[in-house]
């Protein structure tokens, strides 16, 4: 099964990343490579078996739904690339 | 002896005897970290005006009879994708390059119930996405027993710290082997404990259902002090297991008469490099000399733990990174017209060529028409992996492999070819595939003067095992008496 240039713009633009010339034809013949080598999975018989959904025994782990304040605000809107008056600003979304 | 050649359970007896405070030691260490590191490139940043200040602290605390713990004021390096709050953690990445943590890794926290010392943070593959920290988005970290060769990775200025003596222990988080593999080339020890039994919150996830934080020391006495205190149930990480805390050092006993240890044929065939190859066989006759049962073995399923593993690695990560948009923390383009742009341009600029391709394969086997085939496949092999383990488990206390196919490559050798790097993780994959405990212990050095390690693998939370396996092995063997050269790096 050979990938295609364009499907991975396509995959690209879903993990929305912008890929160049360069990086396309690179990740093309890369994704090739590792996924011929990912194909060997397919030799297991895996008839019956479930999938590992969680590497240990726990499952359904619940806790209540609570407000926690965090204490520490400025810290958090310091790493802010852009904010304003307590908010983060993005641009206008809505035309 | 300098202060900075010390193990940590040997510092911790100075301290208490009063023959050494902690300013002293830490002293020791920046002092050392500026003779060394910029030969080695283990660290980040490093944190030296807070741990003089912290470690005076500890001082008069001690003094005045206000210390409770006897590791208050030894010093330790963390690897940078773990947070402290006020202090950069990078990833080392473009993305995170201005990040400040604010707040605390569970882990920092419970070092900090202990007044542990933070000497800095230690570079790695970008995102931990590597096996030789060559993917840091900064520089390379160099091997103290021959510069011109890597460290391993991704914890490569982890174990590069130990090593080199910059550091007395850190810490580094192992998803495929990124703490046991660059332990086995740095030649320290390297322990992956099972899953759920150290809180990854506060750690930045890669691949949630492989990630482990954990220890690499000089020897195995620290292995277990370090574990000792970062282990435990944690309500900020859901897959933290509540069970009885152990104290490992009771684990440290020099007897394996009676242990049963399993040698899995397939990892010592093809890909194995000779001396690495007879250098587990040594240790295997030792383990026999010593009282173990030593038994050949079969993994035939684990030859296929590499392939389900970067399949689910990279869908866990593509997910994960989702979160790295320009908008709340982290790198934001300067390009931008609307708020798509600043998505696409942000990731685009702010992640490096590593973590874009398995950003590309995880996105790609998670997509529509393939997640059945990949994804949903991969994810039933690593049940059918995880069963013969369970089956082993029935038979023997232990596995016993190669750390590393290989020991130490040289810088470049393998960072233009994906797969030939991915495959540097045979040996150590299978045991996050089966979300078990691993360790590294030093055992031999190659032809060229390089270490080679061994690798002890349990059943989930019989870390016991491996501690006493690993003691056992470390009182009757030499390999300490070993030091790097930090030769080469003229480069």
């Amino acid at each position: 099964m050979a990938i295609s240039k364009e499907e991975i713009i396509h995959i690209a633009k879903l993990a929305s990343l912008n890929l160049s010339e360069e990086e396309i034809e690179k990740y093309t013949g890369d994704m090739q490579e590792i996924l011929e080598f990912a194909n060997m999975i397919n030799n297991v018989n895996t008839e019956g078996m479930n999938e590992t959904v969680a590497a240990n025994e726990k499952s359904n782990v619940f806790r209540k739904d609570e407000v926690v304040n965090f204490e520490n605000r400025e810290l958090l809107l310091q790493n802010a690339p852009s904010q304003d008056e307590g908010m983060f600003r993005i641009p206008k979304v809505i035309n | 002896m300098e202060l900075y050649e010390y193990t940590v359970h040997e510092l911790v007896e100075k301290l208490e005897k009063g023959e050494v405070t902690s300013e002293e030691i830490t002293r020791s260490y920046f002092d050392r970290i500026k003779e060394i590191d910029p030969k080695v490139k283990a660290y980040v940043s490093t944190l030296e005006e807070s741990a003089i200040e912290k470690a005076k602290k500890v001082d008069e605390d001690r003094k005045s009879g206000k210390v409770v713990s006897k590791f208050a004021g030894i010093p330790i390096g963390i690897k940078d994708n773990m947070c402290i709050t006020g202090t950069k953690t990078t990833c080392s990445s473009k993305m995170l390059e201005n990040f400040v943590a604010p707040y605390n890794a569970t882990v920092i926290e419970k070092l900090n119930e202990q007044d542990l010392v933070y000497l800095g943070k230690l570079n790695m593959d970008e995102f931990a996405m590597g096996g030789s920290t060559e993917h840091s988005a900064f520089f390379n970290t160099y091997n103290p027993w021959d510069l011109d060769r890597v460290p391993g990775g991704s914890s490569g200025g982890s174990a590069a710290a130990v090593a080199a003596e910059i550091a007395p222990w850190t810490l580094g988080s192992d998803t495929g082997g990124s703490i046991r593999q660059p332990a086995s080339l740095c030649g320290v020890v390297g322990l992956k404990p099972t899953y759920g039994l150290v809180s990854r919150f506060g750690l930045v996830a890669f691949a949630s259902s492989l990630d482990q934080i954990g220890p690499l020391t000089k020897d195995v006495t620290d292995s277990a002090m370090l574990l000792n205190l970062i282990a435990g149930y944690d309500e900020k990480d859901s897959t933290s297991m509540n069970i009885d805390k152990k104290d490992y050092t009771l684990s440290l006993v020099n007897d394996v008469k009676g242990m049963r240890i399993g040698l899995p044929k397939e990892y010592l065939g093809e890909g194995i490099n000779e001396e690495v190859k007879q250098a587990i066989l040594d240790v295997a006759k030792k383990y026999e000399e010593m009282g173990a049962i030593v038994e050949d073995c079969s993994l035939d399923v684990g030859k296929y733990a590499t392939a389900v593993y970067y399949v689910i690695a990279c869908a866990e990560a593509s997910s994960n990174l989702g979160r790295f948009d320009g908008i709340r923390y982290g790198y934001r383009s300067e390009k931008f017209e609307n708020l798509k742009d600043i998505y696409k341009n942000s990731r685009s600029e702010g992640f490096g060529p590593e973590v874009k391709r398995r950003i590309i394969l995880g996105t790609y086997v998670l997509s529509s028409g393939y997640y059945d085939a990949y994804y949903k496949k991969a994810q039933k092999v690593r049940t059918v992996i995880r069963e013969a383990y369970n089956e082993l488990f029935g038979k023997y206390d232990l596995l016993l492999t190669p750390t590393s196919p290989t020991t130490a490559f040289k810088i470049g050798e393998k960072s233009n070819n994906p797969l030939e790097m991915y495959l540097a993780d045979i040996c150590t994959v299978p045991v996050n595939i089966g979300g078990l405990p691993g360790m590294n212990i030093p055992c031999s050095l190659d032809s060229k003067g390089m270490p080679i390690g061994f690798q002890l693998i349990a059943k989930p939370f019989n870390e016991d095992a491996i501690f006493r396996a690993a003691y056992t092995f470390e009182q009757n063997t030499n390999f300490r008496e070993n030091k790097p050269s930090f030769k080469g790096g003229n480069n």
